[in-house]
């Protein structure tokens, strides 16, 4: 329910969360990623990304698998529920225990999850605090521009050029 | 069971997956023996594939990982064995105790002659002071809560 609180308005720019906005040095984020539930990468942007290692489609698989994979070890690790099921189910968006972000000492990468199974990928300099808000903004954004955009299938790549520069002018802006 | 620890459960990991040590201090549910051994390769297959991922030189792998229940972090020595606690989200001095359960793992394990390395810890002293150092870290019990 949380992702529809603000449903009641139908502003198609909601405010940008606080705290995000300060307009310091803009080159904190590196790329991005959106996946649907079936695992197809809907968009890949990267703003600062000098290291490649493999191509871009072995790239995204890679993360998408990455994160299936911490979304199972999570859900077996959780130490709050006695019924953890066994590892390596695949979950359905919103069951068992979740992560948010995680960090190496070269960046940091939050995600997101949406009741309908769309993740957003955010990574960025290891410096950045908690972006959850963001990416529900991000979320937004997408909801707004992509999904209400009439020309748009689901399930096919992202090329909706409002959409990008909403989301350019908005990445700027993440601290 | 019923008392509140910071920390929910310590894994030590060798240098090519295997867990050579599992102590759980508390966390829901129980967890068997093949549990834990999947869960340890498994975080040493995501340390390894982060490094993949990284879009600058020089990663060393994920130092903590933030869950919704919990935070996990991650602390790798020279010689590629893997420290990693379970505890509460939000605990600070984290780091600090990984540091010094490196410490007692040299002190009670490389040092131990009877330790064969690579292999399963089975050291009296190291649970001794182990445990001694987790509970050090354990904030005071509240009856009200």
């Amino acid at each position: 329910m949380q992702f529809f609180g603000g449903s009641a308005e139908v502003n198609p720019s909601p405010l940008a969360p606080a705290g995000t906005g300060t307009g310091l040095l803009g080159n904190n984020t590196y790329m991005m990623y959106v996946f649907n539930r079936n695992g197809v990468c809907l968009l890949y942007r990267e703003w600062h990304r000098p290291l490649k290692t493999l191509d871009s489609q072995q790239d995204q698989k890679l993360m998408f698998g990455v994160l299936f994979s911490l979304k199972s070890f999570t859900t077996k690790m959780d130490p709050i529920s006695a019924e953890k099921g066994s590892l390596g189910v695949p979950l359905l968006p919103g069951q068992g225990c979740s992560f948010h972000s995680f960090r190496t000492n070269t960046y940091k990468l939050s995600f997101m999850e949406s009741p309908s199974g769309v993740k957003i990928i955010l990574v960025t300099h290891p410096k950045c605090g908690d972006l959850r808000e963001s990416l529900r903004y991000i979320y937004n954004i997408y909801v707004e521009y992509v999904m209400k955009n009439p020309l748009y299938a689901p399930g096919t790549a992202i090329k909706c050029e409002l959409f990008n520069t909403k989301l350019d002018q908005y990445i700027r802006t993440i601290v | 069971m019923a008392v509140t620890v910071a920390v929910y459960s310590l894994f030590i990991i060798n240098k090519s997956g295997g867990l050579i040590f599992y102590k759980d201090y508390g966390s829901a549910g129980r967890m068997d023996t093949n549990d834990s051994l999947r869960l340890a390769s498994l975080w040493h297959s995501m340390h390894a594939i982060s490094q993949q991922l990284s879009p600058t030189v020089g990663c060393s792998g994920i130092e903590l990982l933030q869950a919704d229940t919990f935070d996990l972090h991650c602390f790798q020595s020279l010689t590629g064995t893997k420290f990693f606690v379970v505890c509460e989200p939000g605990r600070a001095n984290m780091e600090a105790l990984l540091k010094a359960i490196y410490e007692l793992y040299t002190d009670f394990v490389l040092k131990n002659p009877f330790y064969e390395m690579e292999m399963p810890i089975r050291c009296e002293l190291f649970d001794l002071n182990l445990s001694q150092a987790v509970q050090r870290d354990r904030p005071p019990v509240f009856p009200g809560r």
